[in-house]
Parts: C-alpha cells; sequence; structure tokens
C-alpha cells in the first residue's frame, strides 16, 4: 500500500477557510478525482474548519487549527482536530438542522453534509479539551468495480 | 478568491448575482451589504442568481436562508435561480428547495414578478 501523508496548521481565522480547503483539495489531486469528489473534499473541510472557528474557538482568532491528511491508494483520510470548548452532545450536534447558535444564522447542515458526502464521519469531543473531526473517503468508485 | 455581488434594480426587483465562493469568512460580509441593499426604497421582492458561485458550503445555506426568513416576515418574496450543480445538491440535502422557489433561469425568474426584459 503506497500512503502519503501531510499536515497543516493554522489560525482559527475565517480568512484560512478557503486556504485549508484549496490547500487539501491540492494534495488530494493526486489520487485523480473527479471534479465532483474534489467539491466534496473542499466543502467537508470548510464545514468542519468553520465548526472549529464559530464553536470550538467560539471567533477567537488566535487559536490553532490543524489538519492531518493520509491518502492511502484510493482512499483519502481527513482529520481535523481544534483545542477548543468540546462539544457536550455529539449525537445532538450531528442531527440535521441543530445549532447551538441560531443567532448567527448557522444552517445547522455541517455535519449532515459531512455524512452525505464522505463515506464514514467519526467525530470525537471532549469538553474543555477540544474536538477531532475523523472523515474517509474512497475515490474512483465507479473506476474501482468496473476494473 | 472571495466573493463579489452585483446588485442591481429591475423596476421593484433587486436582482442579486454572487461570483465566487461563499463560505463563512464572506458571508457575514455578503449580509451586511445585502440587507443594505434591501433597504433601498421602492424594492418589492428579490431574485437571487448563484450561476458564477464556484463554491458554497453550509454558512451560504445560512445566509440565503436569514435573507428569505426577513423577507418574507415583510410578505416579501426571494426567488434563486441558475444553481450549479454542486450547490443545487446542498439545497436538496438541506430541505431548502421546499421552502424557496427555484427558478431556470434569471430571465424567467424576473419575469415571474412580471419584470419582462427587451
Amino acid at each position: 500500500m503506497n500512503t502519503n501523508m501531510m499536515r497543516f496548521a493554522f489560525s482559527s481565522q475565517s480568512r484560512n477557510e478557503a486556504f485549508a480547503r484549496v490547500t487539501v483539495a491540492s494534495f488530494v489531486s493526486q489520487l485523480d478525482p473527479t471534479m465532483d469528489e474534489l467539491t466534496e473534499i473542499k466543502t467537508v473541510v470548510s464545514e468542519a474548519v468553520t465548526n472549529s472557528i464559530i464553536h470550538g474557538y467560539n471567533s477567537d482568532p488566535d487559536q490553532m487549527i490543524t489538519i492531518i491528511c493520509t491518502l492511502s491508494d484510493d482512499e483519502v483520510e481527513l482529520i481535523i482536530q481544534d483545542e477548543g470548548v468540546g462539544i457536550p452532545d455529539v449525537d445532538e450536534a450531528m442531527e440535521p438542522l441543530y445549532t447551538s447558535k441560531p443567532d448567527l444564522e448557522r444552517s445547522g447542515m455541517g455535519f449532515t453534509i459531512m455524512e452525505n458526502f464522505m463515506d464514514h464521519v467519526y467525530v470525537h469531543s471532549t469538553e474543555g479539551e477540544g474536538t477531532t473531526v475523523t472523515m474517509n473517503k474512497q475515490f474512483n468508485r465507479s473506476k474501482a468495480m468496473s476494473q | 478568491m472571495g466573493l463579489t455581488v452585483d446588485y442591481e434594480l429591475k423596476e421593484t426587483i433587486l436582482l442579486a448575482r454572487l461570483n465566487g465562493e461563499l463560505d463563512h469568512h464572506t458571508a457575514s460580509e455578503l449580509k451586511e451589504s445585502w440587507q443594505l441593499a434591501l433597504q433601498q426604497p421602492g424594492i418589492k421582492h428579490m431574485v437571487l442568481n448563484l450561476e458564477s458561485l464556484s463554491f458554497m458550503d453550509s454558512s451560504g445555506l445560512g445566509v440565503i436562508l436569514g435573507r428569505y426568513k426577513e423577507l418574507k416576515a415583510e410578505g416579501r418574496e426571494m426567488v434563486v435561480c441558475s444553481l450549479t450543480p454542486a450547490v443545487d445538491r446542498l439545497f436538496q440535502l438541506s430541505g431548502l428547495f421546499k421552502i424557496i422557489r427555484f427558478e431556470e433561469n434569471e430571465r424567467y425568474a424576473l419575469e415571474t414578478f412580471g419584470v419582462v426584459l427587451s
């Protein structure tokens, strides 16, 4: 199995959301994903990073978010970590349309989008310590099946 | 990359065209300019054209739904048109298709408000 990995960290500022998703998409491009798959990856990175900024760090711009991306054959694993306040009830947070911040016009669709666009989404969170979102996706499913 | 917005008045209809990427960062700027644009006198309804939106995430859904609700509370309507497949998918997932009216293109969306372009 050929494994290729990268890791980067950046300040919890909203301007870095675009940087994070473009950086991951650029790395993932090695697997020759379709345009749809690349859009899915960009979207889930954006969702997880936005969650860390708004919820994990309550929009404090001086904290750090880490992304680890591992490519193995046709599969991508994404780990997005913050050391923020954590999520008291992960199951509730992952329910469609649930938001803890309705006043900020959050749609409550972040985790639903992540679950729809990726094969697996796993959220580990400890109050006061932070949240780690781990997501996996196999690329080129149809290509692999036709072989 | 970022996001730019063109606002145009077509008779009593505010037409807004989004270009670029709509995420949490650009959504907050968009909300401000959008609310200002809607305060112009004489505007009844609005059309939101998403043809040139190259990226959107759930923050985009939030800011669009937010304006939709404000307009609706005042008895005004918002129609969204020209969705790209990726943006279309987000609206499907979120169920907003059942709430907001969508039209295929800008011309037709404006026509539904009685604005006929020459």
